[in-house]
């Protein structure tokens, strides 16, 4: 396996009383895909918003054990929530561009970490949206209110967003689980292209997505992770009963 | 069995219409009485002459009838009331529907609601025994009561309108834009002003709009604070509004007199009408979104 540059361990939530998440382990691999699978209520969307501490937003969670973002401790106090999610990005389950124009959506990031200039904007904007994919269908409309592209443009404009200010790493939440099936696979395309320069960690519930372009699946049942490896060997040998009857469509 | 349904079911629609009309009725009314009652001594004055007029002598031997120190005091009045009491509604929505934990909001609220319900007299009152003589002494002015005091009462009057409306406006923000900005590594409060208020700023913008439109229809509160005498609009002197021009004649008016106060009273309308008129067009664009 590759360096990894992300390494949970032992890491335990609970939403209240409830526990989230139980026990989970593992090394996120760097400049590769890693895809979370597992039917809903499992724990795969909790466990990614742990990573960029957007769990801190719902109140009454309790977080136990260590995510270690390139050897520190993210939850540790010293560790600045912003610096993490501007190295961390995050792109949303519904495509949420902001009721701006595509131009202030993409800059947004930059500006809001102090990038000023426009000849220094207009150079992030534009290759931020030309490596989410988009520039060609955006570049005539910059300033036009980003709410009137389809589903699918909106979101490959949020992954645009999100990488505008140069993250490290980028996770997904079901990016494509309310689009259509082209734009789907246009996220997919995506998201191979860009796992040269970026760790991606995926949450879907489409398991042939996570079988075409993940390297790693983690598969999590009921907050617990039940089987992590190489996304090959998971599918074709799975090595628990639960992965084995998920996988096959038994339940979920 | 069914005729008899249906003809109820018609007859109870014909009277919740009877009901509904009786507004509209009221408005039209209003209207056009107040444009048949006010015309005539615009007509007999002569608009420029009653509009822009600097006098008003009503009862002199030889009377006069110009409004523009009651339009300019009105409209420097609600300006102020404005200035002052917008900055601090906003602030105090922005902390209300984003900062506060619960409990915080909850008592703040009622605090709102409260200040609502307060009769504009109340304010008057208060206004009259605590602002005015503060004002005579922190700037040693003969007389405090003043365009300066009725903007104060007039600021705080419209504090609830302006907090209730946005706090609605920015509640109804999407979390799924302020995740996104949390999301981007923005602050909390970067978040806010970024793009919880831009999200929310038609919604902001008629609630600007309806502490406006509160401000110049005020009449009580600033009658009794403001010493309601017909000079050109100066912050430490005593004034007199459109409202309370008309308010404190009508009693003893007669002939053109009292016809000007009715001009005036259709001078006040107009303004409302074109608040109102601003206010639809913001709650239309925020619906749009």
């Amino acid at each position: 396996m590759m360096s990894s540059i992300i390494t949970i361990d032992n890491l335990c939530l609970w939403y209240g009383n409830q526990q989230a998440l139980k026990n989970v382990s593992l090394d996120i691999a760097k400049k590769s895909i890693t895809a979370l699978i597992g039917p809903s209520g499992c724990g795969k969307s909790t466990f990614l918003k742990t990573l960029n501490r957007m769990n801190d937003l719902i109140p009454g969670v309790k977080i136990t054990g260590s995510v270690q973002y390139e050897k520190t401790d993210i939850f540790d106090s010293a560790t600045d929530v912003s610096e993490l999610r501007r190295q961390i990005g995050m792109v949303f389950q519904k495509p949420n561009p902001f009721p701006m124009s595509i131009y202030d959506n993409v800059a947004y990031g930059p500006r809001t970490h102090g990038v000023k200039g426009k000849a220094k904007l207009d150079d992030i904007v534009e290759r931020s949206l030309r490596d989410a994919a988009i520039w060609n269908e955006v570049k005539d409309r910059l300033k036009k209110n980003a709410l009137g592209l389809s589903g699918g443009q909106q979101q490959r404009l949020c992954i645009a967003r999100a990488l505008a200010v140069e993250p490290a790493v980028l996770l997904m939440d079901e990016p494509t689980s309310a689009l259509d099936p082209i734009s789907t696979s246009k996220i997919e395309e995506l998201a191979l292209q860009l796992k040269e320069q970026y760790t991606i960690v995926i949450v879907t519930h489409n398991m042939q997505q996570a079988a075409r372009i993940s390297d790693n699946t983690a598969f999590f049942l009921l907050g617990e992770l039940v089987e992590y490896g190489v996304t090959e060997m998971l599918f074709s040998q799975p090595r628990d009963k639960r992965t084995e009857d998920y996988i096959t469509g038994r339940f979920g | 069995m069914k005729g008899k349904k249906k003809s109820f079911e018609t007859a109870v629609h014909g009277v919740f219409l009877l009901l509904g009309l009786i507004t509209v009725c009221c408005v039209l009314l209003i209207t056009v009485y107040l444009i048949i009652s006010g015309i005539p001594a615009i007509r007999e004055i002569g608009l420029i002459k009653f509009l822009f007029g600097k006098t008003w002598a009503s009862t002199a031997a030889e009377p006069s009838y110009g409004i523009l120190s009651f339009i300019l005091t009105s409209v420097y009045g609600t300006a102020g009331a404005i200035v002052i009491g917008v900055p601090i509604g906003f602030m105090t929505a922005v902390y209300l529907a984003k900062v506060a934990s619960p409990r915080v909001k909850t008592v703040m609220e009622s605090a709102v609601s409260l200040l609502a319900g307060i009769p504009s007299v109340v304010y008057g009152l208060v206004g009259m025994l605590i602002l005015v003589p503060a004002i005579r002494k922190l700037f040693h002015v003969p007389d405090g009561a003043s365009l300066f005091a009725a903007i104060i009462v007039l600021s705080i009057m419209i504090l609830p309108s302006i907090i209730k409306v946005s706090v609605t406006a920015l509640e109804a923000v999407p979390k799924e834009y302020e995740d996104a900005s949390l999301a981007l590594g923005a602050t909390p409060v970067e978040t806010y002003f970024k793009v919880s208020v831009p999200a929310a700023k038609s919604g902001i913008a008629a609630a600007v709009v309806l502490g406006v439109g509160r401000a110049i229809g005020e009449a009580m509160a600033v009658m009794m604070v403001s010493g309601n005498a017909a000079n050109m609009p100066s912050l430490f002197q005593s004034v007199r509004f459109l409202t309370t021009a008309v308010a404190s004649e009508m009693s003893y008016s007669g002939g053109l007199q009292r016809q000007a106060l009715f001009s005036i009273a259709l001078v006040l309308f107009l303004f409302i009408m074109l608040i109102n008129a601003t206010l639809n067009f913001f709650l239309k664009r925020t619906k749009e979104r």
